[in-house]
């Protein structure tokens, strides 16, 4: 069963904030939702490959050739903050 | 019929023996767009000043005499979550608000090629999240037939739009219906092609192994147009399927004699409205008619197919959307260290459910917990597309309703995520199988339109274009237009 504590680790994993109100939602609500999904348990896979992709897809190569790219320039103009040619984020360490 | 609500084979005719010009076309979508919109709210952005420019380009290639592809001065929506350079591309969060992506999606840009005419982009489920447009970061969309209700989701604003005639065609993109089960709601036509034939190439991801991009229309002949534009392989995806494209046109023929039709219990059993499964009846006994034969058959793990969508579509999502951290693009909430910066810029930036499905995700990756539930969800998804292959080695398509009921009012649901999720569960099997699944108005419930949809073996479009068009022949549901 799905805690309030297990709600406070998921959402440090996935970098969200919640508070108080929300965690107490996500925390019935995903249960209800894992609860449904129990019903998984009924089937035996044991023999049943994972099918994580419908294709069958294999890796796609190119030639090692340098092609057409964004310029440093257009893809910076997007970023909140930046430095020179760099993206500005707070201190790390 | 009004101009804004013909479709767009007759349209391009028109254009082609000049009796209308692109112009006075886009005009009238625009002046279209200006009397409904207020109400319907298909449109996030509108992009008038551009599609005029582009449609006197039309205007002079035809005057010039020069024979133009078929999509030549057609007005054709977008959904947000298509980039579209130098036009803002929000996929209707607050995370992406003012982002104005450097390049177009593949689609987009093959689409330019036809010289069609991009009207703006339509409004959705926050990150495509969602069953009724009502998870929309800005406003919620409303369905042309009755604005109280919803127009279905995600790709709502784009199956509002070419319902409402503030389009004549509409791109969409569908991970576990989200073209077909606006489709239904707004009765016109949509299509999920096959998972690999069309490419993904610039589509904000949200579950990649399950997304797709389909058209909206109102006819089946127009559904086969768009197709043919957008389909085919494209080495920017490596996950686009390098195969010849047939012209779909082609399939549009009306003899649909000894067709195999095998109807799956699963999906006409309980939870099915009455008047959906009166329509539903009403369409097997059209094809009937029509010389096919309709079986009834079993595709056994249907109801695993929800709880398996649940946990894999979540956790591609959680994992596609781990970009959205206010580094490179989009929304930046300030804060005193980079954690703190990812964990506001993302709490305030996304909505309620996008929320909700990043922690389900999250969750069912989660050391511990990976193989009781996402792992578990990969294995019985085999078992899913199993039953699809069995029954393909019996039958030309499968026939099934496309949502358990008509379009269901603004608010009703939104409360409850499982009740929400439920109005796409006979569309998401396919997603989770990718299968090509075709939705197109099979009647009506009162004043609401019902829609029917119709399930094809990999790559098995033109089949599925086929019956379609021959039902459309013989009962004309795609020419009813709302009285909006």
């Amino acid at each position: 069963m799905i805690t309030q504590k297990d709600v406070e680790h998921v959402a440090l994993l996935a970098r969200l904030e919640l508070n108080e109100e929300e965690k107490r939602v996500y925390t019935k609500q995903l249960a209800n939702i894992l609860e449904h999904a129990s019903v998984l348990n009924e089937l035996d896979t044991a023999d049943v490959p994972p099918l994580a992709h419908v294709l069958p897809l294999q890796n796609v190569f190119r030639e090692d050739k340098a092609g057409g790219h964004l310029e440093a320039e257009t893809v910076l103009e997007h970023a909140p903050s930046r430095e020179d040619r760099h993206f500005r984020v707070p201190r790390l360490v | 019929m009004a101009l804004f609500y013909r479709p767009a084979h007759e349209l391009g005719r028109l254009l082609r023996e000049r009796k209308i010009s692109a112009v006075e076309l886009a005009e009238t979508v625009f002046k279209r767009i200006d009397a409904v919109d207020e109400r319907v709210r298909a449109y996030l952005l509108l992009q008038r000043e551009e599609a005029l420019s582009r449609a006197r380009a039309v205007d002079g290639a035809l005057a010039a005499g020069e024979v133009l592809p078929p999509l030549a001065g057609i007005p054709v929506a977008l959904k947000d979550n298509l980039c579209t350079r130098g036009v803002e591309t929000t996929c209707a969060s607050r995370i992406l608000k003012g982002f104005v992506p450097p390049y177009d999606a593949t689609v987009v840009e093959s689409l330019e090629k036809q010289g069609a005419v991009f009207t703006g982009k339509t409004n959705m489920d926050e990150f495509a999240m969602g069953s009724s447009t009502e998870n929309s970061g800005y406003f919620p969309t409303a369905n042309p037939w009755d604005l109280e209700r919803v127009p279905g989701g995600s790709s709502g604003g784009s199956a509002a739009a070419v319902a409402a005639g503030e389009a004549v065609l509409a791109l969409g993109s569908d991970t576990g219906g989200s073209i077909r089960q606006p489709a239904a709601f707004c009765g016109v036509v949509g299509l999920k092609p096959t998972y690999g034939l069309v490419s993904r190439y610039g589509l904000v991801a949200f579950a990649s192994s399950l997304d797709q991009i389909g058209p909206f229309s109102r006819d089946v002949r127009d559904c086969a147009l768009l197709l043919n534009a957008v389909a085919g392989h494209d080495p920017k995806d490596s996950t686009s399927v390098p195969r010849e494209v047939p012209d779909y046109t082609e399939s549009l023929v009306t003899d649909i004699k000894g067709f195999r039709v095998g109807v799956p219990r699963e999906y006409t059993g309980e939870g099915i409205a009455p008047e959906v499964r009166d329509v539903f009846n009403g369409v097997i006994e059209v094809l009937t008619r029509l010389g096919a034969t309709v079986e009834e058959t079993s595709l056994p793990h249907t109801k695993y197919a929800l709880p398996t969508y649940y946990l894999i579509a979540p956790a591609e999502a959680s994992s596609n959307l781990a970009r959205y951290d206010g580094v490179e693009y989009g929304l930046r909430v300030p804060a005193e260290d980079v954690v703190a910066m990812y964990k506001k810029t993302r709490s305030q930036g996304f909505g309620a459910e996008v929320k909700r499905r990043i922690m389900l995700g999250t969750y069912a990756l989660s050391a511990g917990y990976y193989d009781a539930y996402y792992l578990k969800a990969l294995k019985v998804r085999a078992l899913i597309k199993r039953d699809f292959d069995a029954a393909f080695e019996r039958f030309d398509v499968l026939l099934s309703p496309t949502t358990p009921t008509p379009a269901f009012k603004i608010g009703e649901k939104v409360a409850d995520p499982l009740s929400m999720y439920l109005s796409d569960i006979c569309t998401l099997a396919v997603n989770l199988a990718g299968l090509p699944g075709l939705s197109i108005p099979g009647g009506f419930a009162g004043s609401l339109p019902v829609g029917v949809q119709l399930i094809g073996p990999p790559f098995g479009e033109e089949r599925l274009l086929r019956a379609a068009y021959a039902f459309e022949q013989e009962t004309g549901f795609t020419a009813k237009r709302p009285g909006l």
